[in-house]
């Protein structure tokens, strides 16, 4: 749009009036790389790494608009900026995410051992060797029970949402209260689950079942959510048709509208798991800490977690705990990440066929 | 199986969609409703088999018999009333998630029939042969059913309804999402499928309902607003040289809708 | 669904024929086990309010000597409340920009090559846990920024966020509200990264139909699209920072002060990491004291998310 002077003749004019002083192709690479010389500069003249770099991008991000605005004009200069800042905005918030993943690596891979992966906490103190099987094992125990709580009461109530209360009241205020329940902080969970087994079995009690039911309440809300989504794609074309044949409503639903869903469905299931298998805080008030290894999750005795591990080590403060914490840490990153593996690949494996 | 519809209203909740319809539908015959859009004439081939149930809040007042049985009488199954009256939509629907073969037998295995697999190859081989599809498919049933072309699709879903062989079959715009190809071959399926059902059609395609139908209903809606209403069911022939209301004879010759 | 009893039913018709209910008790089953999970989570909510009550209201009032030297449990409450409000709000301002940003970065200004393992890598960032996060944030981070706490002492003192002596260690709530906008960022992202994408084509043509340059049509056509849908991902975001419990624990060393002061070795605690941090404590007096803590954060992020709803809600009904 722009701006076309009206004293020009139009017959007279012959230069492409759809033309204009433009920046030449490759201008950001131009000043990118002046930049980076810029940021080069400033090293050899002793400003730190980081200095620098600030100094590049800033560089940058004056730059690049300053030149567009000299030569072309003031929208596509801020065109210019806000194209650089986007660009710095992920630059810069990928950094942690690589730094984090570079740390929780290298120092937990210098952690792991064999002894590690199968020693408890029982009796270490010093330097002695131990490690966090205990946890480990209680983990898997906890979110097993979770999972096992979570999912049928999960999936029935998405059931219920989407099939039979279509719009009435009762579904209506479900659905508000998994709202509601979506947004419970987890600490608050977890104390829950110790206010309500401390009524049931006397003041203090600490245990692998507790911490289940601390993240049942977590995990609920999203199974219920992500199997809705799933339900939902189901077009309702078949369910008619389903009808049309003579089936009744429930076998409609369970042998064509979940087997229909089942691939996005456990993909949901899978990664309600990584969520809730890393939380701390939960597990820290409702099943607690022990450095021996319980396999008893009705006992009433704490069961020790992962993530609960990677807390009490760090606050050891010492070198051997932070070691450890770091460890923990790899450990559980692992287990999480495999989880999200597992939920991709049911993911393709389930998506539709559409067989053309 | 002749149908007999009595004074019957269709009702959305407050919402009165059709009114007043009777009509007397003779058994293996090729019957066709036609009319504007939003008229009714879905929503009331719905109610012959209690489709429109699915929709909260709906419901039907008059009588509906098929074959002397009140299909709205107390202690009467509507899974029961689809078991004997089947539907093919508007969109051709096969299951996503089973081959051709698997849809054929859809009817039954949803509802966890258990037959020997000879019985079951019979039942397929006679359903898609019915529906005129046998050949065009015979050597790969064990592929998914959404890999056939819209026109195959829409005869596979025939094939399916036939399968659990009811004795009326319901036919919603069977052909509005199919190309002249496959919508003839449909018109002369329907032509043969005359002789062992009795089949109800609702069509858009005033043509179509002058090539396939022994009879025909035009509804149309009384007013904007206004509830949808039986206007004029008359054998086809006479329907299209000599109707008795004016209105049908504006419609079919093309002045509205 | 209502079917109209037919009154004058023909007693000659046989209606006990074939099409008589059988196969409905599996229905009414099936249904009933559906209807009875429903409203399990109706009695879960219910269960967590009895007995967090139950248990918490007697915190309201007990000895003074529990509520960590502040003698009340509004003079508790209130300075953990403020904490919690001034680390979430700190964090967001960080990841804000940043989320609204790499939103566009992946749904705009990314080639489609680049775009789709960014939104992944993103993802994964959500998958990290919260306690790993402070783990880097107490041992990585904290330390690595203490010549930043330094610097901003030293030339910035002039604001109250920055005015005193700097931590030595970094274990501070600057150094959390990094960690925590860190932690927030792919929630905020990912939503906002979806409703950028709804943004109807035809808006977008048009705008660049008329010569927008490509950050006029998102000024003008994909951001008035997206305020509602972004204003709840920020909300969420707050719900989420509100909540987070062990990177704040980790990370700051803290006191139960009311103070905007984030870079010294006495930092606002949080309702969180209160509870987090006392949880081992085991005199009931105490106990209750936390759990009713518990209850005042569970109401406070209910008030958030609830705001956060009715936002969408509104923005929807326009």
């Amino acid at each position: 749009m722009s701006k076309i002077d009206p004293s020009v003749d139009d017959v007279v004019q012959e230069e492409n009036m759809l033309a204009h002083a433009t920046l030449p192709r490759g201008a950001q690479w131009l000043v990118g790389v002046a930049a980076l010389a810029l940021g080069g500069l400033a090293v050899v003249l002793g400003v730190g790494i980081v200095g620098a770099a600030v100094i590049g991008v800033l560089a940058f991000l004056i730059g690049y608009p300053l030149w567009a605005l000299l030569v072309e004009n003031k929208r596509s200069a801020t065109d210019k900026l806000v194209t650089g800042l986007v660009w710095t905005a992920f630059a810069v918030a990928v950094i942690p995410l690589i730094w984090l993943i570079y740390t929780v690596v290298s120092r937990g891979a210098a952690t792991i051992s064999p002894e590690f992966l199968t020693f408890s906490m029982r009796s270490v103190t010093g330097d002695d060797q131990g490690g966090l099987y205990h946890a480990l094992i209680g983990t898997l125990i906890v979110t097993g029970i979770a999972a096992v709580i979570s999912i049928p009461i999960g999936i029935m109530t998405a059931i219920y949402l989407i099939e039979y209360g279509k719009g009435n009241r009762l579904a209506k205020g479900i659905t508000f209260l998994v709202d509601v329940m979506t947004g419970i902080p987890s600490i608050v969970a977890g104390l829950f689950a110790f206010a309500l087994f401390t009524l049931i079995m006397g003041p203090g009690t600490r245990f692998g079942f507790g911490g289940g039911v601390a993240l049942s309440l977590l995990m609920i809300p999203t199974v219920v959510r992500s199997t809705e989504e799933m339900l939902k794609l189901v077009p309702d074309d078949l369910r008619e048709a389903a009808y049309a044949l003579g089936v009744p409503k429930w076998r409609t639903i369970t042998k064509m509208v979940l087997p229909t869903a089942i691939g996005g469905i456990v993909t949901g299931v899978v990664l309600s798991i990584s969520r809730v298998i890393g939380e701390t805080a939960p597990l820290l008030v409702a099943s607690g800490f022990n450095p021996n290894l319980n396999t008893n999750a009705f006992d009433d005795s704490p069961m020790m977690t992962v993530p609960v591990f990677i807390y009490t080590q760090l606050s050891e403060a010492t070198a051997k705990g932070v070691e450890y914490a770091w460890g923990g840490a790899l450990v559980l990153f692992i287990l999480v990440m495999v989880l999200n593996l597992i939920a991709r690949i049911v993911g393709t494996i389930f998506a539709p066929k559409t067989g053309r | 199986m002749s149908i007999q519809v009595k004074d019957t209203s269709i009702f959305y909740g407050d919402f009165k969609a059709v009114e007043d319809v009777t009509m007397s539908v003779k058994p293996k015959s090729v019957t066709a409703f036609i009319g504007p859009s939003g008229c009714g004439k879905s929503t009331f081939l719905r109610t012959l088999n209690r489709m429109h149930e699915v929709i909260p809040g709906a419901y039907v007042e008059g009588k509906i018999t098929i074959a002397g049985q009140d299909i709205y009488g107390p202690n009467v199954d509507p899974v029961a009333v689809r078991r004997k009256v089947g539907m093919v939509f508007q969109r051709p629907n096969p299951f996503p998630t089973m081959s051709i073969y698997d849809n054929v037998l859809a009817g039954n295995k949803l509802n966890a029939k258990r037959m020997k697999k000879s019985e079951a190859d019979t039942i397929v081989e006679s359903a898609l042969r019915g529906a005129n599809l046998w050949n065009e498919v015979k050597d790969r049933l064990g592929k998914p059913g959404m890999g056939l072309s819209g026109g195959q699709q829409q005869r596979l879903c025939i094939a399916r309804a036939i399968a659990v062989q009811p004795e009326v079959l319901l036919m919603d715009e069977p052909c509005s999402a199919l190309d002249p190809i496959s919508t003839a071959a449909i018109e002369d399926l329907i032509h043969e499928l005359k002789s062992d059902y009795t089949i109800v059609i609702v069509t858009h395609n005033m043509q179509q309902a002058a090539r396939v139908s022994d009879d025909t209903g035009f509804f149309n809606l009384k007013a904007a607003g206004q509830p949808g209403h039986l206007v004029e069911f008359n054998p086809t022939k006479q329907m299209f040289t000599n109707p008795d209301n004016p209105d049908t004879e504006a419609y079919i010759s093309g002045r509205f809708g | 669904m209502t079917v109209a009893a037919d009154p004058g039913a023909d007693p000659g018709v046989d209606t006990k024929s074939e099409l008589s209910g059988r196969g409905s008790v599996g229905d009414v089953v099936f249904r009933g086990i559906a209807v009875t999970a429903a409203t399990l989570i109706l009695v879960a909510l219910a269960a967590v309010f009895i007995f967090l009550g139950i248990e918490g209201i007697p915190g309201f009032s007990v000895d003074a000597q529990h509520y960590t030297g502040r003698g009340s449990f509004l003079g508790l409450v209130v300075p953990l409340l403020f904490a919690t409000m001034y680390a979430a709000v700190l964090a967001l301002i960080v990841a804000v920009p940043f989320s609204v940003a790499i939103a566009l970065f992946i749904s705009h200004y990314a080639p489609r090559r680049i775009a789709t393992p960014v939104a992944y890598v993103i993802d994964l960032l959500a998958a990290v846990p919260s306690v790993v996060f402070g783990l880097w944030g107490a041992v990585v981070l904290g330390p690595y920024l203490v010549p930043a706490h330094t610097w901003l002492s030293e030339n910035l003192a002039w604001l109250p966020f920055f005015d005193g002596q700097p931590s030595g260690n970094g274990r501070t709530l600057f150094t959390a509200a990094i960690v925590l906008a860190v932690m927030v960022l792919p929630i905020i992202t990912s939503i906002c990264r979806e409703v950028f994408a709804q943004t109807p084509r035809l808006h977008e043509e048009a705008a660049l139909a008329l010569g927008a340059t490509r950050w006029e049509m998102i000024r003008y056509a994909v951001f008035p699209y997206a305020r509602s849908g972004m204003v709840s991902a920020v909300m969420l975001g707050l719900g989420r920072a509100l909540g987070e419990t062990m990177a704040i624990a980790m990370i700051v060393s803290p006191k139960v002060i009311i103070s905007l002061f984030i870079i010294g070795t006495n930092n606002p605690q949080t309702i969180a990491a209160y509870i987090a941090q006392g949880y081992k404590e085991s005199t009931p007096d105490r106990l209750s004291v936390l759990i009713a803590t518990g209850l005042v954060l569970f109401a406070f992020t209910f008030l958030v998310n609830a705001l956060a709803r009715w936002i969408v809600a509104r923005g929807r009904a326009k």
